[in-house]
């Protein structure tokens, strides 16, 4: 398992197996948006009670759900990078930082537009979006952490260490906004039923999460590759791939 | 066609939510690309100099 | 002992607490009513702010003189030390606020059956304060901007306890059950005094690197 994760988190080793995932990934990408899209605006049909304007869950829930999950895959980098000391780990958490932000951003934004037809206002203290808002921050936290020192690796294990507290803490953040939110209940907000999805509605959403998903890893891998080059500028191989581009 | 993009009268909040998605993908992309190339440039004057 | 020694600077965010609760009247309204609905999140935010502002003080010092270096290097276990100096931090900060807390509750005209529930609150909670900045200026120590940094870094974190301690007040000033809160926020603090000295001593690691 170590000579596993050893191997495949060396950066020169790392360079070579990602490039065909990155290629393999973004074509799928294209290819899960381009179908997902269909089903979404042209196969699926209005909802009964939310008309047309529900047609922004096919974004605003994908997103939602990569902005969990991209903190995830950081805080797991994280735990790789501060014990078993894995390069690349270090990479993809200062990687993971930018994208998780920019998935949570989607979704704050979507959520609020999709808020005005339904909720008359385009930002209610709802529990979902409250606790979307706090994630937002605690991207901006790690992104700012991540940056804030002049070594790159130490950077990284400060970003580590808080998106591990980070990961711990999500929970409990969330657990409290809901509750927080049961009792602050605003009267004014007409509360629509939770819509039971119809499976032509819930397909084109599927496919627009995987393609989310696959959205993320191929620009993980893009990023990070460029970085593990910049960082190991001096070892023999990099040279060689650097001889070879120009 | 013209149904199609009025969005049962949602236009504008399907379409700027979709924009803006839109363009933080490709933002993304487009800034993951210019890191690639500046690492390259920054490395090929590196070894100019050496 | 060195707490002692900085004690105007350690005055300072406890004035700045005293302050910023009196510009609540001046700034929204000197409404009674309105005033002691909002009495517990101006005192709670207000204490999460003075906290933050006294952090930088927790390890500073004996990191510019490199006597955290050493303490590090002792051998015997890290933990115990830092949630020492954890401790006399609170001690110098939390507890001053827990009891000017009632005094500047009365200034906005809080419910006075309901200061029981603020001081306790404040009691249980200003430590849970104290544990969770110390990681952020752990991390932040070799930075030399880092105060704003590390305020950045443990606002959002604070967000539960905040939630949870004015929740309580509230319960309390409305005659409703409150021992539910306490327990919670007690458990808070049980976990957070057991995982994140921990954290504070892997950070330091990584602040000398």
């Amino acid at each position: 398992m170590m000579q596993f994760i050893h191997k495949y988190g060396s950066p020169r080793y790392y360079y070579q197996w990602s490039k065909g995932w990155q290629k393999w990934l973004s074509i799928i990408t294209v290819v899960l948006l381009v179908i997902g899209l269909y089903q979404g605006f042209f196969v699926a049909p209005p909802d009964y009670q939310q008309g047309e304007s529900y047609r922004i869950i096919f974004i605003h829930v994908p997103a939602a759900w990569m902005s969990m999950f991209v903190y995830m895959v950081m805080a797991f980098a994280g735990i790789m990078a501060l014990v078993w000391r894995i390069k690349v780990a270090e990479i993809v958490v200062g990687e993971c930082a930018i994208l998780g932000a920019s998935f949570t951003a989607m979704a704050l934004i979507t959520g609020m537009l999709w808020g005005k037809p339904m909720w008359g206002t385009y930002w209610v203290w709802d529990a979902r979006l409250t606790s979307e808002l706090v994630l937002l921050f605690l991207y901006f936290g790690v992104i700012a952490l991540h940056g804030a020192f002049d070594d790159p690796r130490t950077g990284a294990k400060a970003a580590s260490i808080l998106a591990i507290v980070g990961v711990i803490n999500i929970p409990i953040i969330k657990y409290s906004v809901e509750w927080w939110n049961t009792l602050h209940q605003p009267a004014t907000v007409a509360k629509f039923d939770k819509p039971s999805m119809h499976i032509s509605m819930l397909i084109p959403l599927l496919i627009m999460a995987v393609a989310f998903k696959t959205y993320f890893l191929s620009l993980l891998f893009m990023r990070s590759r460029s970085e593990v080059l910049a960082r190991e500028k001096n070892a023999s191989w990099v040279k060689e791939i650097l001889k070879e581009q120009s | 066609m013209k149904e199609f993009f009025a969005m049962g009268g949602y236009a504008f909040f399907v379409w700027t939510s979709y924009a803006i998605v839109a363009f933080l993908m490709i933002a993304n992309v487009v800034a993951a690309r210019m890191k690639r190339k500046r690492i390259f440039r920054e490395m090929q004057e590196l070894a100019e100099e050496s | 002992m060195l707490a002692i020694r900085r004690r105007r600077e350690l005055a300072n965010p406890l004035v700045f607490f005293v302050i910023v609760v009196s510009l609540f009247p001046l700034g929204v309204s000197p409404d009674k009513e309105l005033l002691s609905q909002m009495a517990p999140g101006v005192i709670w935010v207000t204490a999460l702010l003075a906290t933050l502002m006294s952090m930088d003080v927790m390890f500073r010092s004996d990191y510019d003189d490199g006597s955290l270096e050493q303490l590090l290097l002792l051998p015997g276990p890290k933990v115990l030390l830092i949630g020492a100096k954890i401790t006399a931090h609170w001690a110098s900060i939390g507890l001053p606020l827990v009891v000017l807390a009632p005094i500047m509750s009365l200034l906005l005209y809080f419910p006075t059956h309901a200061i029981g529930s603020l001081v306790v609150t404040l009691l249980i909670s200003t430590p849970i304060l104290s544990l969770l900045g110390s990681v952020g200026v752990a991390l932040t120590l070799s930075l030399r901007s880092g105060g704003i940094l590390s305020s950045l870094l443990i606002l959002p974190f604070y967000i539960p306890v905040l939630i949870f301690s004015t929740m309580a007040i509230n319960a309390s000033a409305n005659s409703l059950p409150v021992s539910g809160y306490y327990a919670l926020l007690g458990a808070f603090l049980i976990i957070s005094a057991l995982l994140i000295p921990f954290a504070v001593v892997a950070a330091l690691r990584v602040s000398y690197n």
